[in-house]
């Protein structure tokens, strides 16, 4: 059903992938589970939190912020109750990851959450789950029920006095609420619409009370942290991009897959050792690194390293870790079309220039797409990109226009073709009619 | 009232309801919502309202979040909701050329349902399947791999059951 795993992974957040039964609580107590846990209790709240700071984790959701630094940002002693949020909400085109780790390990992502529950002296925790992957809320479920009879959540954890409550909570589709404060809203039961930030979730999250929100696979990390040490996290990535990450690959690729690999893997790396090279007699046309929201790479760019700062360095972004390959098979301008329809799908409405924006993007793009239009519309939609950016309530305008804006300007050429091609044709066909 | 629901259904309203703080009923409101949705096929003006109730909220604030969330309908579907992704790792997989296909073998335009209600499709965004593309999903049911003649299997497998 999923890929084959590959021999260059290294496996820290899929150690028990595979292993039978990994989801039920005796294989994971068999394997090390909770163990984390019981350590962090021991080691105490800053402790943990310096732990955290020293693996050099980034947040796996997408903007990579360092995880140690948002731990610090709570305020703990706050008399306000503290909530632990797990952004469980993967939507991002190209991502699939998270998805393996509830159904392979529900247990190290509900122990990255306890051990976030203990170090911010919270009681309540919630598991955001998109309603599509309704498979995963039974068995995240049956996880914490049986977490609960050992006594890693509940009433007086292991002894320490410490209470915690942990639920799952279901989406029901939309993109947006994978941003923190539009999920925070969807968590109250309103429309998923982004908050004004500042304040932000760490003070005035979830009912304004101080919050902690990271991915599924930031607190999976968590847990192999604490129980190893942030040093042999660390040691798989370059300094400021410490660890692992589950990299999903797909498009045009022989192995598409997701592997763990060390974020000082390279580009040409994944996609020719893990993945299996590019079909035979193809070439490479793109790559996007980080998802849809990712700036599009020639493959002349493409030799870059897959950490936060090495993809930021050459103007695109690591993102969620969705790889995607385009070979010359792939059509380019339909390629950025299905982009912004996503978009366009998704923007929730709340704030105008994303609303309007992605909306005139799709109709100029779909024009092109027929082959209609002319190259002053290929100009427009670089200009309506332009004029998006950074002017959105949230990340989802920058995420329209970003890899919009870097396809046609890379691509113009392509765009160029296409509607030559298309209106040679007409020309001929009505050439034919007349004849 | 009128509206009654199942045993496992009220259950998991119950367990839902008590997961937030006090006072905090409102954030039951979207997965009672899709809950009961899985049980009654659509959202009725009934349905709400008696979510509004048990949450304590108002009944705007119910019929909100129904306008908002793609997967809640007021519309009814297929017994069996065939979702076929065309999003950009599905569509360089053949995801675009799968969606046609299951377009015209059963001649349903995007949202439509069959005659009988056995059947609907929908075109979706991506459904975190990306590295396994093409994927479909069957109500909650993942496919992944789904070439035209795995789709027509499925279709064959579906109505076998109906």
């Amino acid at each position: 059903m999923f890929n084959q795993p590959s021999p260059h992974e290294v496996k820290i957040l899929t150690r028990r992938f595979g292993v039978e039964n990994s989801f039920r609580i005796d294989v994971s107590l068999a394997h090390q589970g909770y163990e984390g846990l019981k350590k962090a209790i021991a080691m105490g709240a800053d402790a943990v939190i310096n732990e955290v700071k020293a693996s050099a984790l980034r947040g796996r959701g997408g903007a990579g912020f360092p995880t140690g630094m948002k731990w610090s940002f709570i305020p703990r002693t706050s008399p306000k109750p503290k909530y632990i949020v797990c952004n469980a909400d993967e939507s991002e085109p190209g991502t699939c990851k998270d998805r393996l780790l509830i159904q392979n390990d529900p247990h190290s992502l509900i122990e990255g959450i306890a051990i976030a529950g203990f170090t911010m002296n919270s009681n309540k925790g919630y598991i955001y789950v998109r309603g599509e992957y309704r498979y995963l809320i039974s068995i995240l479920e049956t996880a914490i029920a049986e977490a609960y009879q050992h006594n890693f959540l509940g009433k007086n954890i292991q002894g320490t006095g410490w209470d915690f409550d942990l639920h799952v909570h279901s989406g029901a589709g939309a993109y947006e609420c994978g941003e923190e404060s539009a999920l925070l809203n969807s968590l109250e039961g309103k429309r998923g619409t982004p908050r004004l930030k500042p304040p932000f979730p760490a003070t005035h999250g979830l009912y304004q009370s101080p919050t902690l929100l990271n991915n599924v696979e930031s607190f999976c990390a968590v847990t192999h942290i604490i129980r190893d040490g942030a040093a042999e996290f660390a040691k798989h990535g370059p300094e400021k991009s410490g660890g692992t990450r589950l990299m999903c690959i797909s498009g045009h690729v022989q192995r598409p897959g997701v592997y763990e690999l060390p974020l000082s893997t390279t580009l040409p790396f994944l996609i020719n050792e893990v993945a299996g090279g590019l079909r035979p007699g193809r070439t490479l046309k793109a790559v996007q690194p980080g998802g849809s929201s990712s700036p599009i790479l020639l493959p002349e760019e493409c030799n870059v390293g897959l950490d936060f700062d090495s993809l930021a360095k050459a103007g695109t972004m690591a993102g969620s870790g969705g790889i995607v390959v385009l070979d010359d098979t792939a059509d380019i301008v339909s390629y950025a079309l299905r982009i912004i329809r996503f978009y366009q799908h998704e923007s929730c409405g709340w704030c105008i220039p994303c609303r309007e924006g992605t909306t005139w993007l799709k109709k100029i793009l779909e024009r092109l797409d027929r082959g209609e239009g002319s190259m002053k519309d290929v100009d427009l939609v670089g200009e309506l990109a332009k004029n998006m950016f950074g002017r959105t309530f949230c990340a989802l305008g920058d995420a329209a226009a970003w890899p919009t804006g870097s396809i046609v300007k890379k691509f113009r050429g392509e765009f160029e073709t296409k509607l030559a091609t298309y209106q040679a044709r007409e020309i001929s066909a009505e050439l034919v009619t007349i004849g | 009232m009128s509206l009654s629901l199942s045993a496992t259904t009220e259950a998991r309203w119950q367990k839902i309801l008590d997961a937030y703080p006090e006072g905090r009923k409102r954030s039951a409101v979207i997965p009672m919502l899709i809950f009961a949705q899985d049980e009654t096929g659509i959202i009725t003006r009934e349905l709400m309202e008696e979510i509004a109730r048990r949450a304590e909220v108002e009944y705007l604030q119910v019929e909100e979040v129904v306008g908002f969330y793609s997967m809640l309908r007021k519309q009814p579907l297929g017994k069996y909701h065939v979702q076929v992704c065309t999003n950009i790792s599905c569509m360089l997989a053949g995801g675009m050329e799968l969606w046609q296909h299951a377009c015209q073998s059963l001649h349903l335009g995007n949202k439509q349902t069959s005659k009988d209600g056995l059947i609907s499709i929908e075109e979706v965004e991506c459904m975190g399947a990306c590295s396994w593309a093409p994927a479909i999903e069957v109500n909650y049911d993942f496919h992944h791999h789904v070439t035209p003649a795995r789709f027509d299997e499925i279709i064959a497998e579906i109505k076998g059951k109906g």
